[in-house]
């Protein structure tokens, strides 16, 4: 639709020029098809995608990773990232099809007309240079102002971010300053020439939580101040109900529903799109525990003379499961180094079924070793790409038990049917492996030995929703048949509500709240739980609105003049 | 402390904790080099007698250890002691001092390096970000084809090739590189062209190369590509964006390149007959002349413990997380 149609359309309408111009298509995609390198062959990953955007319009993405969301978005802006080629369709913006220009007037429009919002905003900013140089650096380079206005336009957008000390924050470097405050520093800088079109490429898949709802205010607050139009990616529906107006799901590079958000949410029509919504009912009935296997209590730690976990108290019964729950920094992970003697206690001791745990690796026995295993985060580095799965989860069965010839060959094979991966996967290399099948594997190995106690550091946070949930079963299901007990570590409230027995909050290295899954996630809370608890987006387009409010409004009421 | 100048003091302490051990190696090098400057000096002819006398003379009668902390004690105070081969035989005469032999030829090689150096280490710049940005076009290849010539072939037949046809073919340079304290500097610079180009066309592919892969290694980079989303114009991404996270790589080699400007240029001294300390080193280990030979050799340690250094330090101060912390 041109924008002469959509005026006609909307005078007959009888609306006001302003909102003519408001409802006019900024961005039509027809027909995009995109292909990927991989091996040396070309493979499609969007195939035959359209969209239109409106003036003024949020348009959220949605799928899983391989959905073909970032291709899109980048798409949008006529690029592709090397390797990928846009084969077939048109991007038009403003009435030009970005396909057919050329570099030079592609990088015009960059910056200036559409700007981009990256996932990692650490990586992407530049490390050698300050904020504010990297903020004006499109507005200068397409001399849209002189270098000293652009700065005050970049300090005024700082403000409006609600950045600390705005008049003195883009004289830092990028790791001078948080992820949360960098990330609305890169919201700044695509600000910066006012676009028509800024495309957010999960913005905040990176943060915390309590750090996720300030980026996310911060972004729909100044998307609506300059009324710019958006695409904004994500494979969290939830964010995106806050943040969108339409919403797009995807999968394998083809479109599966569209509509308007509330429409959306109220009534998915597809069968995928209702899947996706399933994913938050995984709910584990809370059971109490009556032996103690692992008795953490007291415990300081600290790296070199800076202090991480200050009077550290968990108790973990025998076949039940822990969720330890903070945000990054929290000293969670520092927590599991000292339980696996990587990192010795300053004080306060650690007894395993009974009998206290040696501080230091090198002091346990090889059984002790057996009886603890860990499962990490990343399953692809977590395992040697260049062994096979046979040598991966054979090695701890000959080292531990002794396991050689047909007697391994069966246990193998045992360890296969738990995690449900057919017997040919043995003979694959890890690189031939999805990132679930792989985290399968990590698991295989960690039960391979029969442990009696697994610490799991945020296994599922790197996989998608569908193949976590299924992470998540396997667990339970093997908790459930092989009475080991999980200390499971995640900064995820979805996780904890659908595996924990019982549930210890971290913050700052402290201890804040604990007991049963029940009683700590029923009010009331401890401060610090509550904004945990209350920091997680819900499935409700006026939610990020809502919360806003009622905390401004606590804000209002604490301080003295309100 | 500054932590930074913490880290270079540390270097520093280290170089030379380096230096002295390299010291110990040299004399051990040097001690049990075959022959001795005593029989060298008076012939096969020389009776026992003669030699033991001028051993004793020389001070090499004495036992190593000795002979060594003597030696680093001198060093220590400035003082690298004196030629042998000066002394002239058994005749006596003024003995010429090791400082006043070397200082001379090593100022011509440090003339004739930083000659090399200036020429060499911006063109190997500029050339290896013109191949980044033009990266698999018709230059870059081009570039790279020339420079790997001119790095394969042997420098002496670099010299003679340059020689035939810039100095006897078309007479625009001097074909011989002699020079001498009185010669002024611009005739120096005339006289010193062609061996400082044979300089430029050695060392400028192990550079340029280093240059243009330590820059495209960082292309991939998604600061790079926020960069160009930004509409940062290409050669703008290579010099402001690129450029300065690529110091540290590019830093080494160039510190590695200036030492053998230095330390490893002996053939081309060689080719163009020129008076810098390699031709006096190699003259000296033919001559027996120990204390020459070895505080040639701990000049050169000197140069390649310096320069390596100095890349640390480049690499500490351009890397903005060290110099300023959090």
């Amino acid at each position: 639709m041109s924008i002469k149609e959509a005026e006609a359309q909307l005078s007959s309408a009888g609306t006001t020029t302003d909102a003519a111009l408001k409802s006019a298509t900024l961005l039509q995609i027809e027909g995009l098809c995109i292909e990927g390198q991989s091996e040396e062959r070309w493979h499609r990953i969007v195939k035959g995608i359209g969209l239109t955007l409106r003036r003024g319009e949020v348009l959220g993405l949605i799928g899983e990773s391989g959905a073909g969301k970032s291709t899109i978005g980048l798409a949008a802006m006529g690029y592709a990232r090397p390797g990928c080629r846009i084969t077939a369709g048109r991007v038009v913006f403003n009435g030009r099809d970005l396909l057919q220009l050329g570099e030079s007037d592609l990088r015009r429009l960059w910056g200036s007309k559409i700007a981009y919002v990256a996932q990692s905003a650490a990586a992407s900013f530049n490390p050698a240079h300050r904020l504010i140089d990297q903020c004006v650096e499109a507005v200068v380079g397409h001399q849209l102002t002189a270098e000293d206005n652009a700065k005050r336009n970049a300090v005024d957008l700082f403000r409006r971010l609600r950045l600390p000390a705005p008049d003195q924050f883009g004289l830092r470097y990028p790791h001078q300053v948080s992820g949360g405050q960098l990330q609305r520093a890169m919201t700044a800088m695509a600000m910066a020439c006012r676009p028509d079109l800024i495309i957010f490429d999960e913005p905040t898949t990176a943060l915390d939580v309590t750090t996720q709802i300030e980026v996310l205010a911060a972004i729909k607050d100044i998307v609506r101040q300059f009324d710019t139009a958006a695409i904004y990616i994500s494979h969290d529906l939830a964010v995106v109900a806050q943040m969108a107006d339409r919403v797009m799901v995807l999968r394998y590079g083809e479109l599966v529903e569209e509509a308007p958000t509330r429409v959306m949410l109220s009534n998915p029509q597809m069968p995928y799109t209702k899947s996706l919504w399933a994913v938050r009912s995984l709910r584990k009935e809370e059971e109490a525990g009556e032996k103690i296997l692992l008795d953490v209590s007291g415990v300081d730690a600290s790296y070199g003379t800076f202090k991480v976990l200050h009077d550290v108290n968990v108790k973990l019964p025998r076949g039940r499961t822990v969720a330890v729950v903070g945000e990054s920094g929290s000293g969670k992970s520092t927590l599991a180094r000292v339980i696996t003697g990587l990192l010795p206690p300053s004080s306060g001791s650690i007894r395993f079924d009974g009998k206290k745990l040696p501080a230091r690796l090198k002091e346990r026995d090889k059984d002790l070793l057996r009886r603890i295993q860990m499962i990490y985060q990343m399953p692809d580095t977590a395992l040697n790409p260049r062994r096979r799965i046979r040598d991966i989860l054979g090695r701890p069965l000959k080292h531990h038990l002794g396991l050689t010839g047909a007697a391994r060959q069966r246990r193998l094979l045992e360890l296969m049917r738990m995690i449900e991966l057919d017997e040919r996967f043995l003979d694959r290399l890890p690189s031939e492996l999805s990132g679930g099948q792989k985290q399968r594997i990590c698991i295989a190995r960690a039960l391979a030995i029969n442990p009696e106690l697994i610490i799991c550091d945020e296994v599922t946070s790197a996989l998608d929703q569908l193949v976590a949930e299924e992470i998540l079963k396997l667990l339970l299901r093997l908790q459930k048949e092989l009475n080991v007990s999980y200390l499971y570590i995640t900064h995820d409230l979805a996780t904890v509500k659908a595996i924990a027995d019982e549930i210890v909050v971290m913050h700052q290295g402290r201890v804040v709240e604990s007991g049963p899954k029940s009683q700590v996630l029923t009010p009331p809370h401890h401060a610090y739980t509550e904004l945990l608890l209350s920091s997680v987006p819900e499935m409700d387009p006026d939610w990020l609105d809502a919360i806003l409010a009622k905390r401004q409004g606590a804000e209002l009421g604490a301080s003295p003049s309100g | 402390m500054n932590p930074i100048l913490k880290t270079v003091l540390q270097r520093l302490g280290l170089g030379l904790v380096t230096l002295f051990l390299v010291s110990i190696v040299i004399f051990s090098a040097v001690t049990m080099l075959p022959g001795d400057f005593a029989t060298a000096i008076l012939g096969q002819s020389a009776t026992p007698e003669t030699v033991a006398a001028f051993q004793r003379q020389i001070g090499l009668d004495r036992p190593p250890v000795l002979r060594y902390l003597f030696w680093i004690g001198g060093v220590l105070q400035g003082n690298f002691g004196e030629s042998f081969s000066s002394a002239g035989g058994l005749g006596g005469g003024h003995a010429r001092t090791v400082v006043s032999l070397i200082a001379p030829r090593l100022k011509n090689t440090l003339f004739l390096a930083s000659f090399a150096a200036l020429v060499a280490v911006p063109l190997s710049l500029i050339l290896g970000m013109l191949a980044a940005l033009y990266r698999n076009s018709i230059f870059d290849r081009l570039v790279n084809l020339v420079t790997l010539t001119s790095i394969s072939v042997p420098e002496f037949f670099i010299a003679y090739i340059l020689m035939l046809f810039l100095a006897v073919r078309l007479p625009l340079f001097y074909s011989l590189a002699s020079v001498s304290p009185e010669t002024p500097f611009l005739e120096r610079v005339a006289r010193c062209a062609l061996p400082a180009l044979t300089l430029v066309l050695v060392i400028v592919a192990h550079m340029m190369r280093m240059t243009r892969a330590a820059i495209i290694n960082l292309l991939a980079s998604p600061y790079i590509e926020t960069a160009r989303l930004k509409g940062v114009s290409p050669g703008r991404i290579i010099f402001r964006h690129a450029l300065p996270n690529a110091w540290a790589p590019i830093a080494t080699v160039i510190a590695l390149n200036l030492a053998y400007l230095i330390v490893g240029v002996v053939v081309v001294e060689v080719v163009f007959v020129y008076p810098g300390i390699g031709q006096l080193m190699v003259d000296s280990v033919s001559a027996r002349d120990i204390p020459v030979v070895q505080a040639c050799a701990l000049v050169f340690a000197v140069t390649y413990i310096g320069f390596n250094l100095a890349a640390d330090i480049v690499s500490i101060v351009t890397n903005p997380r060290l110099l300023r912390p959090r």
